[in-house]
């Protein structure tokens, strides 16, 4: 739902995501990182915060936020440092949490955004820091008392701090999009949604057109859909604008989005917050990075997104929009230049490729919510599909059939097209002796359209479609139709 | 000699020669404790049955050839360092019911290096005092004089090495835990380098200024188990990765030629007369051995009390807040709620002088007075370090008191914790810098002990123990043991 701005308001967003490292190990203990595991099996003496142990740091951290520091142009800060921000909660279980605050590893970056209207826009990155993540408490099931689950707690996050310059819900989403696609391309993030490893807390103020200074503004916690975002966004914006328009004025505080009711509601204002008395953790050395560290994983970047697509879009002659979508994923573009390779490249294969792999191929992943991994129809099965409506076997239309086939069974296009007849009619012969059946089953319409009536030129094509079951090639099936039906 | 009298080295000497038994050995230091422990309340926790099975072991491994230089070795921990299985109390309510699931890296390489553990000593709570009267197990009496204080924090290894309840004991330092309190009961105690000593299992008070060390009789024994006990540990981020030399082996270095540098800081109008004129020979002593003596000065050196006293207690509060009730440790009755459980289990959990700590510290971090506080006395902390880099471009060795008066009454000062923490005055600059430091017995005030500060530079350790060890061939201070306990 696409909600336009009041008149006369200009909204300002800001975006804290929340990416949660992929390493195998937290980022200060040997624990393992999976999701999933039974509560406190994967919390060691570090982790729980026993008294004596220390913190070492995972340089597999690091090297991932170097690497998303190297994919948005940002600083790498030579020397970094880790603060400790000191808060009291029972899934906070040494009572700070380790992250950076004054030195940042990553500084100054930025990422491109495709507006509706086909503009670009630069959005930039004030920050990106490495913190350690809090654990869960748990309520379901326990009468009387919270559970704690500190699996999480220790997990490395990226902390990506965006300036406030997106303009509406839309801008934020497809933002928030290009990041998602970013942290995965660079393989430093799984960016799971529902399981909370990508996550995002927005900024979000409104001020009157023509106004320099920014509004008060309020933070949205954790919400964990691009669409809930959206929601998020757009409900927080119509409040502010409301409480303005009414006299009112806004309240600096964190606010929760309960999807449920499309609303958000205040959790504390900014009296309530904590003083969080950061300070070096003295448990910890500054993290130095060195030029040939920085070269080492810079030699290990992937085509990024932007450049993946700005080559679909050159090389395979797609649209902006289209190359955008084929490289969403590192995975889907892999699938498509799969396809188009075993096809054995040109323009027309291209183009064929990227309809299917954009139109059936992805509703169908979407239909099943499976991964491009998991596919039933595999690149290889996609081109031999592709060759035959290439060849004239099948028409395009009778291809989604053997799709839909190929889907259901995992098998191979030719073993459809071959077991269930559906191979195209393109015997003229054939196709005369079908028209003509169904010229002389049909005299009333015949008469007509010879009389002038030329739209009942698709009803001959319907019917001697239907009488071919559908198998007839369309380009030879309109010609003879014309030649043979005469007139109008 | 009977046994308690000799020195680790002799000790040792004597399981190797198999003059006794460890088990033997055990027993004695056991018989000891039970007979003066209820007097001098040096022990937390006696383990003596989990110690004469480990001393059994160690016979063991001695008849079967595979002993090392320190089994059969009996030894006390500060119950600050965490031992698996064993009550790890740091002197805190908040503790007492807390069995460490894991030992302190400290811990494993001496068990490792088969010495048996007597027991778990007393401290100041959480390591903040400097007295021994701040812990939850009651104050610690000094050998010498049980209506004095053992110095502190690290009061309990000090008394039981004075009174040889135990041939030695860890401790450890923050702002003088192990020098004060060894000067003030006569025994020889080593701060090293900070990153010397694992922190890993050492419950933490202020991060960048705590140093595990040793406090023993003389600095040969200190040199014996400091060599043991230090060295690199990738469980501890500051931990440094530089060798650790053969400390005992380099003792026999002589004093000919050494440039000591007098710190004219240390003998300023705070320093007690007659502690001043025990240092002061004690000096005089070592130029009579080569020692080429200067006086030095480091200018800041007297702003390191405020500077210690705002950074200690800024990373104690937040070090402490993993005591919450919540996971381990002290939790109150019947909490009404989540605020309830937090204020209650702190408050009845904790002392009144950690507590005192964790609001300054909490204070100085706090916004609005960061800046003014926190990070301006790490500011002077810098100057200190830099004063203390120039002297030691032109000397080898800073020499000077250790605490500014003997042992002080129980009580005397407890009502007044400014004066109670001037007591670390010479002490503190050691520990803001990182520096290996020492205290050596060097005479007595009337019954009290006085005791010789010497300080090295970064891992001079080695320096600072030969130069120690070369006075004490010189002196019997070190020999003395106090009436009733000999």
């Amino acid at each position: 739902m696409s909600q336009a701005v009041r008149e006369g308001w200009e909204v300002v967003i800001g975006l804290e995501i929340h990416a949660q490292l992929a390493t195998t190990s937290k980022i200060f203990s040997g624990s393992a990182t999976a999701y999933g595991a039974a509560p406190n099996s994967q919390a060691n003496l570090v982790d729980l915060g026993y008294p004596g142990t220390l913190p070492v740091l995972n340089r597999e951290a690091v090297r991932m936020a170097v690497k998303f520091g190297l994919a948005t142009g940002a600083t790498i800060a030579p020397r970094s440092i880790f603060a400790r921000k000191n808060y009291f909660y029972p899934d906070l279980p040494k009572g700070y949490q380790i992250s950076q605050y004054e030195r940042p590893v990553v500084e100054d970056g930025s990422l491109e955004i495709l507006l509706e209207d086909g503009t670009k826009k630069t959005i930039g990155i004030t920050r990106a820091h490495l913190e350690e993540d809090a654990g869960k408490s748990l309520h379901e099931g326990l009468a009387n008392a919270s559970g704690i689950d500190l699996n999480r707690a220790g997990t490395p996050l990226l902390e990506i701090v965006s300036e406030p310059d997106l303009r509406s819900a839309k801008e934020a989403i497809a933002y928030l999009k290009k990041v998602h696609t970013l942290v995965r391309y660079l393989e430093i993030c799984d960016g799971n949604m529902q399981e909370g490893s990508f996550r995002c807390d927005a900024n979000v103020s409104v001020r009157r057109i023509g106004r320099t200074e920014f509004g008060t503004r309020c933070e949205i916690k954790n919400v964990n859909s691009f669409r809930f975002v959206e929601k998020a966004i757009n409900f927080e914006v119509e409040r502010q604008i409301d409480v303005l328009e009414g006299g009112g004025s806004i309240v600096q505080e964190t606010r929760l989005y309960d999807s449920a009711k499309d609303e958000t509601r205040s959790m504390r204002s900014k009296e309530q917050a904590n003083d969080y008395r950061y300070f070096p953790d003295p448990d910890l050395l500054p993290v130095t990075i060195t030029p040939a560290f920085v070269d080492e994983v810079r030699a290990t970047l992937p085509e990024l997104p932007d450049e993946k697509a700005g080559r679909f879009a050159l090389h395979y002659g797609l649209s902006a929009y289209d190359a955008g979508v084929l490289t969403a994923s590192r995975e889907l573009a892999d699938y498509y230049e799969a396809v188009v390779r075993a096809l054995g490249g040109g323009g027309a294969a291209a183009k064929l490729a990227a309809n299917w792999v954009m139109g059936d191929f992805s509703a169908f992943l979407n239909r099943d919510g499976l991964e491009i991994a998991t596919a039933r129809v595999p690149a290889a099965g996609l081109a031999g599909l592709l060759r035959r409506i290439q060849d004239e076997t099948i028409s395009g239309k009778i291809a989604k059939e053997v799709f839909e086939r190929m889907w259901a069974e995992a098998c191979e296009a030719d073993a459809v097209i071959e077991a269930r007849g559906l191979k195209q009619i393109t015997d003229s012969g054939a196709i005369e002796a079908a028209i003509a059946a169904v010229m002389a089953a049909n005299p009333k319409q015949l008469a007509e359209y010879r009389a002038g009536k030329d739209k009942l030129f698709g009803f001959f094509v319907g019917q001697t479609m239907k009488a071919t079951e559908g198998k007839a090639n369309p380009a030879q099936l309109n010609e003879l139709l014309k030649k043979l039906l005469g007139g109008p | 000699m009977s046994l308690h009298t000799r020195s680790l080295a002799e000790l040792a000497a004597g399981l190797r020669a198999k003059e006794f038994s460890a088990v033997e050995l055990t027993r004695h230091f056991l018989a000891r404790i039970e007979q003066a422990n209820a007097g001098l309340n040096a022990f937390v926790t006696v383990t003596a049955e989990r110690a004469l099975a480990d001393a059994a072991r160690a016979d063991a491994a001695r008849a079967a050839g595979r002993a090392g230089p320190l089994s059969g070795v009996p030894l006390a921990h500060k119950d600050i360092f965490c031992t698996d299985g064993i009550k790890t109390s740091c002197g805190s309510r908040m503790l007492d019911n807390f069995v460490a699931p894991y030992d302190a890296t400290v811990v494993e390489r001496l068990a490792a290096a088969g010495t048996v553990l007597l027991g778990k000593t007393n401290m100041d709570e959480f390591a903040m005092g400097s007295s021994n009267e701040t812990s939850y197990y009651g104050p610690v009496r000094n050998p010498w004089d049980p209506a004095t204080v053992p110095g502190g924090s690290s009061g309990g290894s000090a008394a039981a090495v004075a009174a040889r309840l135990v041939p030695v004991a860890t401790g450890t330092d923050t702002g003088g835990s192990i020098r004060q309190p060894a000067a003030l009961v006569g025994i020889s105690g080593i701060k090293p380098t900070y990153g010397r000593v694992s922190r890993y299992g050492m419950i933490a008070f202020a991060s960048s200024l705590d140093q595990g060390g040793v406090l023993a009789p003389s600095a040969e024994d200190c040199a014996l188990l400091l060599g043991a006990m230090a060295g690199f540990d990738p469980r501890d981020s500051t931990s440094v990765d530089v060798p650790v030399p053969d400390y005992a082996a380099g003792l026999a270095t002589s004093l000919k030629g050494v440039k000591l540098g007098v710190l004219k800081e240390f003998f300023s109008a705070g320093l007690d007369a007659a502690t001043g004129a025990r240092v002061e020979a004690a000096i005089a002593q070592l130029r009579a051995l080569g020692a080429d003596v200067v006086e030095v000065s480091c200018p800041n050196l007297p702003l390191s009390v405020p500077t210690y006293y705002v950074v200690a207690p800024a990373e104690c509060s937040s070090n402490l807040s993993r005591f919450d009730g919540v996971r381990f440790g002290h939790r109150c009755q019947g909490p009404k709620d989540l605020l309830d459980l937090y204020k209650r289990s702190r408050g009845e959990g904790f002392g009144a002088e950690v507590k005192r700590r964790i609001m300054t510290g909490t204070y100085v971090l706090s916004a609005g007075y960061y800046d003014a506080y926190y990070l301006k006395a790490q500011k002077v902390r810098s100057l200190i370090n830099a004063d203390f880099r120039r002297a030691f471009a032109e000397v080898d060795l800073l020499v000077g008191p250790t605490s500014p008066t003997p042992a002080f009454a129980i009580g005397a000062k407890v009502d007044d914790p400014i004066t109670m923490y001037l007591n670390d005055i010479y002490t503190i600059g050691a520990n803001l810098a990182g520096l290996p430091a020492m205290s050596v017995p060097c005479g007595f005030v009337g019954n009290l002990p006085v005791g010789l500060q010497l300080i090295g530079p970064h891992f001079g350790e080695a320096r600072v123990l030969a130069a120690a060890h070369a006075y004490q061939c010189e002196t019997d201070f070190h020999r003395r043991l106090p009436a009733g306990f000999a």
